[in-house]
Order: structure tokens, then sequence, then C-alpha cells
């Protein structure tokens, strides 16, 4: 491989996989919002994620752009909907697949093996109402929807609207959780709860509600992901959830989860690790080890960074109880 | 306990139901009418469940040996040689059973989150469908293959090292992390080994990528055949047929050994270790227990089991491809043993009874029920049978949060810690 | 209480009355992924088989017999596909399945139906390995092609038409993509074509380390193996990074969805081999796709077409073996081989191991409404007869 070839596909390589990245981030603020109040993994996150990915796309398709007004305009709207449906969803799973087994103290793996059922359950609704012979739901692209084709040209390397898009959201979200969370009576309450549910309770914090409130910020999360995720890959379906969710997890464990700012730090070096891996494994041994190998060098690292830091990235180290 | 003893005795009421089900559920196989085809699956299972109402009820030893005998010995194979379906399930529930006991150590008894078992049932699966069959001709020169089917009671041992030490070998670095970081680095782990078989066809054609690999069934590539095909030529029943009984009779003993082997594990001095890990790792590292020798054993022994069963599912399928060995395969592995009962040995196999049936047997019947409607193509319930397991699993999970048969304790123990929790309570 | 028994008499006599004509049930089953990723694929050909029991049902019930159609969902892993294979060798009214989707459950599940000498038609398995089994070459078929036929059709059309030099040859690394791709690449390079191999999972959506590279490299033509569901995606992606070159698929992207997903202005310089010509231009096609459109609410595409045909072949087995009283399995699976008619998908009729005897290939341009794809050009061959194993 010569050089050339190598700095020269190093700029779009690094914009692409951070733009990938963002889209794990995302998903993964999902994951570790409820971690961080319950130490549980919301399986059925990427699930919920797909809901709202499909609620959004049909409000677009059947609603908003015959309206005819900016698409980012529209954009807005149905990201707002999308993650009001997507919060209450995951509000109702809560209440149906998690409460009942919190309140009879089951061992922790138990919720796991619900929101597995969920998410079949979810899967399989969604794939009822959509037509199982036609699931597939593209995102508008025609017309107006060609603002988010356009290219930013910074010289170098060009940058996608979508990404751009996505970024500025993705920097809202996380902004807005860490002020949420430390900064305000609510998010004092929440971190409250996650320290110690009984004593918060003594201390007048209704730890129900702020459960409730947790999963609903967490679904509502995961709905404004699912929108842009059908923005950038151009459809919403409802088996889109399962790989997506898969990596964003994974990013959430490898930035530490429980961490917000982890999330979005291991969903960018997720996604970058991957593209990177990706570009270079074919061009570095003549194509005997492709890109189908992208995965082994991401888990590979993943594998090395907990090895040396056990919690994550940005996580703390658990407390040991002696 | 006490309630244990309120309990009166059903041993003859477990008797009279074993031996009446049965002989229902066979002269109902045997009359193969249509309307009545609606009913064999609910009396064969019933039938069968006269093994968890052993477990579960009061019942005398002899009542017990009586279900025992005449649900696995007498009645399954009965009614396999007539309706190979039930005997194929039986087969299927054994080997996940197996391997749900494997996962049951190490998750159940050593509280080490595994997402990735699949891998180490790959590996095992692998090793046969390789060797077995015609593929290991694409590495090694000389046309030596496929091996006599009998060699797999050679290469189950072999299996069983293999996957103990590709456990050993991936949990050494990885057993300093922790809890949900564990899980995550396991997923990743049964995700490298899918990938691997997936491209492992080039530079060299090991795996066949994802094209898969088969073992042509013949009673050359069968395990036993000196006995079934003489067998078959004698009753008249078909070759694959006996086979299929001789697979079973073959998990069926396998299934026994490993629940032997993993109860005395239980009680073993290591099984104690396990336990005291499991409920506090720091507590446990004080008394003396080496953790890391711990946990790898822990590993290594999971891993072992689903090396074996890959090695019979290949055997039994003839045909393997990576996909067989996602992550979902690891959730549904999983699922099993969450469901049964974490650290039950009953209830892991019970667990994997009812994950196994609910697919192959339940839900199809219940979707041909709904089918009578006659409802729009667009409703038809085939298509969501997914649907109805979701809604099971999780209703499953509410009534019996502690899993089908939860784990007994010590009884003294238990007593100790009521004690404790009571005296806390009061304080 | 007298009205009570005379409804029960009435009721007796009908039922009587419908068993006399009635010479028996005879069912045909379907195997396919109707739950998860897959389901699309395996819902369109079960629709399609469904369609074909509306459309041609009589052939059988006008003999006298009741039809069912059993749909099952082998949800694309090969121990449910054995068990539900299980199920149909114990039903004897089960005469003939079409199926499956994926090879990896057809080439275990075939060898249970050949227990019992059941038909087992393919609608989709392009693995040679699905006919050249010698256990199960009495009951295996299929009216899609192979890919050792599909790949080098594919080929030939890229280096000899489009004069393609540079190829890059995608695959999804399904037993499909994989098995479609190195047919291909065998066939360019012979053909004197350099290529280049890449496989991507399945289930990846993001392809830009790929397209990075082709931007950089600039091969001549993009050859992918797999299926619409990501092939939609990987046009889309490539015509925004600027790479405007030929992308050529196989039978994986006959679907509205190539449209859909693609986006309907990216279809310039799009091809895709297959047996199947377009349904908008044959009449007999036509009208499938009008019905089917009504019956289901969705476009009929290539799977339902496949399973369509696929059904059409047995239920023209089962009339014809059921002439003289209801036939046996194995009677059903010789006069499947007998069967030759002109489907929608094109000509169909079987060599002695269940192949299309010469496969007609069809390059189809992808055209910015799926309805309206046009055939480029028709090349035949005929499909090779490796020995069995």
């Amino acid at each position: 491989m010569s050089a050339e070839l190598f700095f020269g596909l190093l700029p779009i390589t690094v914009v692409d996989g951070l733009s990938i990245g963002l889209m794990y981030a995302m998903i993964a603020l999902g994951y570790t919002m409820v971690y961080g109040v319950l130490e549980f993994i919301n399986f059925a996150h990427s699930e919920i994620f797909m809901v709202g990915a499909v609620v959004g796309v049909e409000l677009l398709v059947n609603l908003l752009v015959p309206t005819g007004l900016h698409p980012l305009f529209q954009l807005v709207i149905a990201i707002v909907v999308a993650a009001a449906v997507a919060g209450a969803l995951a509000v109702a799973i809560e209440r149906v697949a998690y409460r009942p087994l919190r309140v009879r103290n089951a061992p922790k793996l138990v919720p796991l093996i619900s929101a597995i059922g969920m998410s079949l359950l979810l899967i399989d609704v969604m794939r009822l109402i959509l037509n199982p012979a036609n699931p597939n739901r593209p995102f508008p692209t025609a017309g107006s929807y060609d603002f988010f084709s356009q290219q930013l040209d910074l010289g170098f390397v060009a940058i996608n609207f979508k990404t751009i898009t996505v970024f500025v959201v993705v920097m809202l979200m996380l902004a807005g959780l860490v002020y949420l969370v430390n900064y305000t009576n609510l998010g004092r309450a929440i971190r409250a709860v996650a320290q110690d549910q009984s004593t918060s309770s003594l201390m007048g914090i209704n730890v129900s509600n702020i459960i409730v409130l947790t999963f609903f910020i967490g679904g509502a999360l995961g709905g404004v992901a699912g929108v842009l995720y059908a923005l950038k890959y151009g459809v919403a379906s409802p088996v889109m959830g399962f790989i997506p969710g898969l990596k964003a997890f994974t990013a959430a464990v490898l930035g530490g989860i429980g961490s917000i700012p982890g999330a979005v730090v291991g969903g960018l070096i997720l996604g970058l690790l991957e593209t990177l891996a990706g570009t270079y494994l074919p061009l570095m041994t003549q194509d005997q080890i492709g890109t189908e190998y992208k995965d082994i060098v991401a888990f590979g690292l993943l594998i090395a960074i907990l090895i040396f830091k056990p919690a994550g990235l940005l996580g703390k180290a658990v407390a040991e109880k002696v | 306990m006490k309630h244990t003893a309120s309990l009166p005795d059903r041993s003859m009421l477990l008797i009279a139901s074993t031996i009446i089900s049965g002989i229902i559920a066979y002269v109902m196989i045997l009359q193969k009418n249509n309307i009545e085809s609606y009913f064999v699956t609910p009396v064969v299972m019933f039938f069968c469940f006269n093994l968890y109402f052993a477990s579960a009820w009061n019942v005398s030893r002899v009542a017990k040996i009586v279900a025992f005998v005449g649900v696995l010995f007498i009645g399954i194979p009965m009614i396999g040689f007539t309706n190979s379906l039930y005997l194929q399930v039986a087969v299927t529930i054994c080997i996940f059973a197996a391997m749900s006991l494997g996962l049951n150590v190490v998750v159940g008894f050593a509280g080490l989150l595994d997402l990735g078992y699949a891998a180490f049932f790959a590996v095992g699966a692998y090793l046969w469908a390789i060797f077995g069959g015609t593929q290991a001709n694409e590495f090694i020169a000389g046309n030596l293959f496929p091996l006599n089917g009998n060699l797999v009671f050679i290469f189950i041992p072999i299996a069983l090292f293999v996957a103990a030490g590709v456990g050993a070998l991936l949990g050494l670095p990885v057993l300093k992390v922790k809890g949900d970081y564990l899980a995550i680095i396991t997923l990743g782990l049964g995700e490298v080994i899918r990938v691997l078989a997936n491209n492992l066809n080039k530079p060299i054609n090991i795996t066949n990528g994802s094209q898969g690999v088969r073992i042509a069934p013949n009673p050359e590539t069968s395990p036993l055949a000196f006995i079934t095909v003489p067998l078959s030529e004698a009753t008249g029943i078909p070759f694959f047929q006996m086979q299929l009984t001789m697979y079973y009779v073959l998990v069926l003993l396998v299934v026994l050994a490993v629940v032997i082997f993993t109860s005395r594990l239980d009680n073993s001095r290591i099984g104690r270790a396990w336990v005291a890990m499991r409920e506090d790792e720091v507590a446990a590292q004080a008394m003396g227990i080496p953790l890391v020798r711990t946990k790898l054993i822990a590993f290594a022994t999971g891993a072992s089991f689903a090396g074996a069963m890959g090695v019979l599912y290949a055997a039994v399928i003839g045909f393997i491809n990576p996909n067989d060995f996602n992550f979902e395969r690891s959730t549904q592995i999983l699922a099993m043993v969450v469901l049964g009962g974490l650290g039950s040995i009953p209830g892991v196999i019970f667990g994997a009874a009812i994950v196994v049936s609910l697919n192959q047997l339940v839900l199809v019947e219940i979707s041909r029920v709904i089918g009578l409607l006659n409802l729009p193509p667009r409703f038809d319930p085939t298509q969501y049978q997914q649907l109805i397991y979701g809604v099971i699993l999780i209703s499953m999970m509410i009534v019996r949060p502690k899993g089908l048969i939860p784990a007994k304790r010590n009884p003294a123990k238990l007593e100790n810690l009521e004690h404790g929790e009571l005296a806390k309570g009061v304080k | 209480m007298k009205k009570r028994y005379l409804g029960l008499a009435v009721l007796a006599a009908l039922a009587m009355g419908a068993e006399a004509q009635n010479k028996g049930v005879i069912k045909i089953a379907s195997q396919t992924p109707l739950s998860g990723g897959q389901s699309k694929l395996g819902v369109a050909i079960s629709n399609g088989v469904r369609q074909a029991i509306d459309d041609e049902g009589k052939l059988i019930t006008s003999l006298g017999y009741k039809l069912e159609y059993a749909p099952f969902d082998d949800q694309a892993k090969s121990e449910q596909g054995v068990a539900n294979a299980n199920r149909m060798i114990n039903d004897n009214d089960i005469l003939g399945v079409v199926g499956h989707l994926n090879s990896g459950v057809a080439i275990p599940s075939s060898e249970v139906y050949a227990r019992v000498g059941l038909a087992m038609v393919s609608p989709a398995n392009t693995n040679p390995l699905v006919t050249d089994r010698k256990s199960t070459v009495n009951v295996a078929s299929r009216i899609c092609g192979r890919d050792d036929v599909q790949g080098p059709a594919g080929a030939d059309f890229i280096v000899q038409t489009l004069k393609a030099k540079k190829i890059y040859v995608i695959n999804d690394k399904t037993a499909y993509g994989e098995g479609l791709a190195a047919a291909f690449d065998a066939r360019a390079k012979a053909l004197g074509a350099t290529t280049t191999p890449i496989g991507i999972e399945a289930s990846e959506r993001d392809f830009a380390s790929v397209l990075n590279r082709a931007a950089a490299e600039k091969p001549d033509v993009v050859y992918y193996a797999g299926i619409y569901d990501q092939g939609g995606p990987l046009l889309k992606q490539m015509r925004a990074k600027g790479l405007k070159q030929p992308f050529v698929g196989g039978d994986g992207l006959d679907g509205s969805d190539l449209q859909a997903l693609g986006g309907p202005e990216n279809m310039k310089n799009v091809y895709f081999t297959t047996t199947a010509v377009p349904l908008s231009s044959l009449p007999a096609a036509k009208s499938f796709a009008e019905r089917y459109n009504k019956k289901f609410d969705v476009t009929a595409e290539g799977y339902a077409a496949y399973g369509y045909d696929s059904a059409r072949v047995i239920i023209r087995a089962i009339s014809s073996a059921a002439r003289k009283g209801k036939p046996s399995r194995e009677a059903v699976a010789a006069a499947v081989r007998q069967v030759k008619f002109q489907g929608i998908t094109g000509p169909i009729s079987f060599n002695n191991r269940g192949d299309l005897p010469v496969a007609k290939y069809v390059i189809v341009s992808a055209q910015a409404d799926y309805n309206d794809n046009k055939v480029n050009k028709i090349v035949t061959v005929a499909a090779p007869t490796p020995d069995l194993k």
C-alpha cells in the first residue's frame, strides 16, 4: 500500500468513523442513563430505538412532508414526537416487564430475560402494524430533503449535512443530560436514587417516580437516536434495532457504563476503531484479511481496554464492600 | 422446608398419571387422525410433564423411578418410533439441557455472566463436522476423511478438552473484569469466534466459511451404526429412525452424566468456593479462595460441556454453519438457565425443555389452532410466533421470578440466613 | 328438543355429503423464516404460495380433494427447520414443501424430507449443494438458478458488455452472497479482469470503509452479491460518495426495496442477473402481480414470484399424480421432475437432479420504479452437473 493512499484515506476515514460513533453514542446514552440509576441493562432499549425510528419516519412521510415546511423544522417535529412516544413506551415496558420483578427482588439476570421477551414482542407487534410483507420504511429523500445530502467542504475533507445534524443533536443531548443530572434538583434526586434507593425514599424522594422518569428520559433519547439513524441510513424497519443496539451497548460499557460523557466517548472510539480497521486491514494485508474482520479488531481493542481499565474509560471503579 | 413436609404424598397419583397419560399418548400417536392431531401434542407434553411433577411433588422414590423410566426410557422412544417429531425434539432438548447445565455452572454457581457461551458450542460442533465430514480433506492431504462415525466417542472427550482449553484461554485475561463488563467481553469473544468461523475459508479453507460444513448421513459417518444397521434390518424400522433413537439414548446418557457431575460439583469444595465467590468476592478471597483459578475452573467446566454437546449436535443435525452460533444462540441458552432457575439443576433442565418445546411444538400448535379462525394472510399467526414466545417469556418471569424450579439451598444455612435477616430487621 | 335434533341431523347429513365428495385432505407446506431479520423475504415466499393455491388449487380440488396450506416458520435456524421437517414427514397429508430461504436450513431439513421421499421445491436456494447431494437427489429441486451459473452469467456481462477491467466484488458473508461471489470471481478472473474481494456482514449498514477505498482506487464496476435490504443502502451511500460506476448484483437485488432503500434517483447503471424477467414484461406475470398486490397490499417481486412458481410446480405434480387416488409422497416427488410449464419466472422443467436444465439468465436494468425494470440482455447457460456428494 502506498503512503499516498494511506494518508489520502485518513481524513475521510476519521470523519466517517466519528460519524458512526456519534450514532452509537446517541443510543448508548439511553443504555447508560437507565444503568446509572438501576444498575440494570435495559436490553429492550434497541427496540425502543426502533419504535422511535419507525414513528418518526411514518410521521414524516405521511403528515409532515405534505406540509412543505423546511426539512429541518419537519425533522425537529418528528424527533420531538418520536421521543415522546419512545419515552412513553419505555415507561410502559418498565411497568409491565421490570417493575413486577424489582418489587419481588428477582435475581439480577431475570429482567434480562424479560427484556429479551419484550424485544421479541415489540419487533413482532411492529411487523404486524407495518405489514410483515413490507416492513421497511424509507426515510424521505426527494425534493426538499436534498438539503441533508449537501456537503460542507473543508478542503481536505467534506462533511455531510446529516453528520453535522447528528453531531449538533448529540452535543445538545450530552449538555442537557449533564446539566439535568448535575445541576438541578431533579438530577440530585436521580443521583440519590442511584446511590441508595431506601435512604433517598427516607429523604422524601419518590423513588418510583424517579425510576419512571429515568426510563422516560432513556426511552426518549432512544427515540431521538432512532429518527436520526433513519435519517443517516435512509430506512426504518422492525428489525433495525439489534445490531446498533449491540454496538451501542458495547460503547456504553467501553466508556464506563453509567457515565454520561463515557457513553459519548465510548461510542466515538468504537465507531472510529471499527472504521479504521475496516479501511486499513484489507489494505495492509493485500485483502487476505478483509473488512469482515473489523469487529474482531474492535472487540479485541475493547477487551484490551477493559483489562487495563476494568470499569471502562470514564467509569468509576466499583467500591468493594468490605 | 416446612411447607414441603405438609404436602400430601402423591406417589400413587404420579404413577397413575404417568401410566395413563402414556397409554393415551401412545394410542393417539398410533391413530394419525386429522382432528385428533390437535390434541396429540398437549397429551404427549402432559405425559412428559410427569417428570416435572416427579421433582416438584412430594413423592416416594419408587414413584419417581416409575415416572423417570416410564417417560424417558419407555414412553419417548416408543412414541418416537411412530412419530419422529417427538424424538427429534427430545434429542434437541437433551443437547440444550446439557449445555444449559454447563452455562449454569458459570452463571448459576459461580455468578459470572457469560453472553458468549455459543462460542464453545461452535468449537465442538466444528471439530466433529470438519473431521467427521469431508471438509478436513481441504487442508489435510491424503483423502482420509470422512472419519468413521464411531470416532465420535473419541471426539467427545477431545472436544471436551479443547473447549475447556479455549474457555480457560479466553477466560485468563478477562476474569479480572467484573459483572456487566465481563458480560460484554464474553459477548465480544463469542462474536470473535463466530466471525472467525465465518471467515476461515481463506487463505486456507478450514471452516468452509458461510457455506457451512456437512456430514453426509450414511452408516459410515453415523456413530454406532454397527448396532443400528442390523437392528433396523431385523425390525424393519428405517435406519434413520433407529439412528435417531440411538442418538436419543446417547444424549440422554450424556445428560445423566452431566447431571451427576454437576450435582457432585455443587457439593464439592470447588462448588462451595464458587458460591462463596458469587456471594461476595472479597470475603471469599479473604477466606483463602484463589479467585482467578476458581473462576477459570468455572469457565473451563462450562465450556467443556458445550464443546461435547457441539460434537453431538453436529452429528445429529449433520450440517452446521456459523449462524448456528450467533449471539441469539447464547441468549437462548441463557434464557433456559434463568427461566429454569439459576443454580438449580432440575430447573435448568426444565428451562431447556420449555424453551425448546415452546419453539418446536407449542408455538406451532398455537398458531395451528389460531389458524382455524381463517384470519386474513397478513394476520396469519405463523408469522407472529415470536410475539407469543415473547409474551410467554415475560409472563413466566413475572410469575416465577426465581425460575420454574428455584435452587434449593442447604436448609440449615437457609434458616440461619433467615434468622440473621430477622435480627437485622428487629434492630 | 326436536328442533335441535333436526339441526344436528342436517349437520350430520351435510358433513357426510361433504365427506362423500372428499377423497381426503392434501396439504402443501412451506418452510421459510417468518420471524426475525429475514422475515420479509420469507413472508413474500409464503404469500406467493398462498396466491398459487388460490389461483391453481382447483387443479387438485376438482379431483375431489380438499386442499390446505400449512406454512411453517423455520426462524432461519437449522434445528427449527429439522424439527418442522420431522413434523411434516409425520403428516401423511403433506405432499410437497416449498422451501427454504437459507441453504443452511434447506440442507439439513431436506435430509429429513428425503427419509420419506417428500418433495421440496426451493424458490431461493442457489447453493449448488442443495441439489448436488446423493441422499436428497430424488426430492430436492429448485426453480432458481445455481450460484455456479448465475455468478458466471454476471461476470460475462460485466467483463464483456460493460468492458470492465477492475471489479470490486462485495459479498454479504452469507451462504448465498459468498457462494455467488466466489463463482463470479472465478469467471471474472478467467476472463482477464482483476478483482478485489470484499466481505461485509449482512447486518452491516455503514459502508464508509469500503466506499472510501473505492473512491481512491476507482474500480470500473462494483459487483454486490447479497440481498436488497443491504444492497439498497450500499448503493445509496456509494452514489452519495460520488461513485457513479455501474452497480451489478444477483437475483437478491430483485425487489422494490432496491429502489426504496437505494433511492429511485440512483438507479442509473444498476443491473442485476436473475432467471425471472421483470413481472411487468409478461402478461401472465403482470396479472399475478396485480392480484398479489390486491391481496397482500404489497408489491409483488422476485421472492413472491419464485414462491408462486414453486407452489405451482407442486400443485401440478400432485394433480398429475393424484388422478388414481391420493398419491404417495414418492409419486409426487417423481411427478415434480416431469412438470413442464411456462412459469411467471420463466420456463420451468427439471433435469434428473432437480435443477433447471438450461438456465435462461436475464440481465435486468433497474429503473426508478420497480415495475418499469427492463430486460437488458438474455443469456442461456446450461446447468453444470458435478458429481453428487
